[in-house]
């Protein structure tokens, strides 16, 4: 259980991009934040990446206060958590494969375990016959796929996208989100920043608005 | 442990593959540390081959004391076994003044003349042989020493050309350390921009493995394996070309040697210029690695 209590954050020069943030993250959600540009979406996940830290108010994960986390523990910390970014930050002269392969070499897997994940986020995501080609043989929607192929195959406790969809059209938008979708059907947590409140509101799954850095509605109905 | 190993040793071979897929620029920067190293070495072992030519021209270093006539040769051998246990000193020999007497004698040239002299005007002579590791200073010493004797007379020893060679065989020696200590900092240096560019080229891979949860020692294990095989392949290389330069030199220093009737053992690359300039290129390259590397890959952090 993933939660943000009173999550306050300020950005060097002062800025206010999240002020008293309350969220709680179950296992097995698929979350999706909207709102504004400027809203606070990409801060909540580049929290919860701790890529930033919280300035006040305390982000806990199973009880702890991770946002305090000591710099050193971190890499351990984002090994369970799965990034989809809108650029997809692929290594553009590596193929695919090795791609997909990075956090589990990362982790320190062998070669047959990480042989054998790879090929099988590769198929889940389709791309089974491209582990060979670099990402600029790929198309846009391809290379995303990649992007979320590498997210999952470390099986993180979280995955978070920002803007996942940003570069692609209304079709393969569509079909990306379902492949998170069927991620997420099969047990894995998700945040899924977006814009595109019409693409959202056609996944099943819970929708947290955000205004301003404040949360207008948190999606759980209790508000 | 022995998985750990065979960890280390595959990410070590992966980036020597790494530096195999640019070759050129891997043959440039091994290259000019090959060389780098060579320099010093090559100069090092010269040096010591002179002092080892020095030290052997062993009958160069004798000298002679001759003893005042009318000294017995009872004392003679007395002095002579005193000289002879000194720590400097290898062996004496004495001539006594009647063998010296018949050797001249002999000799066509002094003969008639030394006949024509009712007393033998020659002096009992000692020989004396200092080992090959007394100093030309020690030798000095030694001269006055000896020179201080009421027996002796005379004592004939040229010791300033030894001085002078020794001198300047002590200024090449402290020449070539420095030599030494600026080519192994520019080695760490090419390493260090190698390496630093080599961060700069890879600034994406780092990032994203940063983001992907590589810890900072994943991240620069491969940029000090880089700097490990620079430095193996530099010092590598510096072998091969010592080994060139002393065939190409072997025949004139053997020639030179033998001209001197000096022992010449040859000028071998032995075990320990071999382990001094693989160790040098290793802790060299490693160390240029570790400067490039805490330098600026910390510097690198995710942005998103
Ligand atoms: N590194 C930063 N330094 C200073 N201000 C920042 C930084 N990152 C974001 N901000 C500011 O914080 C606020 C929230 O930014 P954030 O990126 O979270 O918005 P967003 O909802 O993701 O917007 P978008 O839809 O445009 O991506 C914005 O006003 C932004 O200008
Ligand atoms: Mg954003």
């Amino acid at each position: 259980m993933i939660r943000l209590d009173k999550v306050t954050k300020l950005y060097r020069g002062g800025h206010e991009a999240l002020r008293e943030v309350s969220l709680d993250i179950n296992p097995g959600e698929l979350i999706f934040l909207t709102g504004h540009s400027g809203a606070g979406k990409s801060t909540i996940l580049k929290l919860l990446a701790l890529i930033e830290r919280p300035t006040r108010g305390q982000l806990l994960v199973d009880g702890r206060n991770v946002g305090r986390m000591p710099a050193r523990e971190i890499p351990a910390y984002r090994r369970q958590v799965g990034m989809v970014f809108q650029d997809h930050k692929l290594l553009d002269d590596r193929p695919a494969f090795d791609n997909v392969a990075l956090p589990l070499i990362i982790a320190g897997l062998g070669r047959r375990e990480i042989e054998k994940r790879v090929r099988a986020a590769l198929d889940q995501v389709g791309l089974l016959d491209k582990e060979r080609q670099v990402p600029l043989a790929l198309s846009a929607g391809e290379q995303q796929r990649v992007g979320i192929a590498r997210a999952v195959v470390a099986r993180p406790r979280l995955l978070i996208a920002d803007e996942p969809t940003g570069n692609l059209d209304a079709a393969l938008s569509l079909e990306i989100m379902q492949v998170f979708r069927r991620f997420n059907e099969v047990g894995v947590t998700m945040v899924i920043a977006t814009h595109d409140l019409a693409l959202a509101s056609r996944i099943s799954g819970r929708h947290v608005a955000l205004d301003h850095g404040r949360i207008l509605d948190d999606g759980s109905g209790r508000s | 442990m022995a998985g750990l190993f065979t960890h280390q040793l595959r990410d070590a071979l992966a980036t020597l593959g790494r530096l195999s897929r640019q070759p050129v620029a891997t043959f440039l920067t091994v290259g000019v540390i090959g060389i780098a190293l060579a320099l010093p070495a090559g100069l090092q072992l010269l040096v010591e081959g002179g002092r080892g030519l020095a030290g052997s021209w062993n009958d160069l270093r004798d000298f002679s004391v001759y003893l005042k006539p009318g000294t017995g040769i009872d004392k003679a051998r007395e002095l002579s076994a005193s000289i002879g246990g000194h720590e400097e000193i290898l062996d004496v020999r004495l001539i006594e003044a009647d063998s010296a007497l018949a050797e001249f004698g002999a000799d066509p040239a002094f003969g008639e003349a030394l006949r024509a002299l009712k007393e033998n005007p020659l002096p009992h002579t000692l020989v004396v042989r200092p080992r090959p590791e007394a100093t030309p200073e020690q030798l000095d010493n030694l001269q006055a020493e000896l020179g201080a004797r009421p027996e002796v007379d005379l004592v004939q020893l040229d010791t300033q050309w030894l001085m002078r060679l020794a001198a300047i065989l002590e200024v090449l020696r402290r020449g070539i350390w420095i030599a030494a200590v600026l080519l192994v900092a520019a080695v760490i240096f090419i390493v260090g921009n190698t390496i630093r560019l080599d961060i700069q080229n890879r600034r994406q891979e780092i990032e994203v493995s940063k983001l992907l949860g590589a810890t900072d020692a994943f991240v620069r294990r491969p940029f000090l394996y880089i700097g490990f095989w620079y430095g193996l392949l530099g010092g590598l290389l510096a072998l091969l070309l010592l080994g060139i330069a002393l065939l190409l030199l072997q025949g004139p220093l053997g020639r030179l040697a033998a001209l001197y009737g000096a022992d010449f053992a040859g000028f071998g690359v032995g075990l320990r210029t071999l382990l001094g300039v693989l160790g040098a290129g290793v802790a060299s390259g490693c160390a240029g690695a570790w400067l490039a590397v805490s330098r600026h890959l910390s510097a690198i952090e995710p942005r998103v």
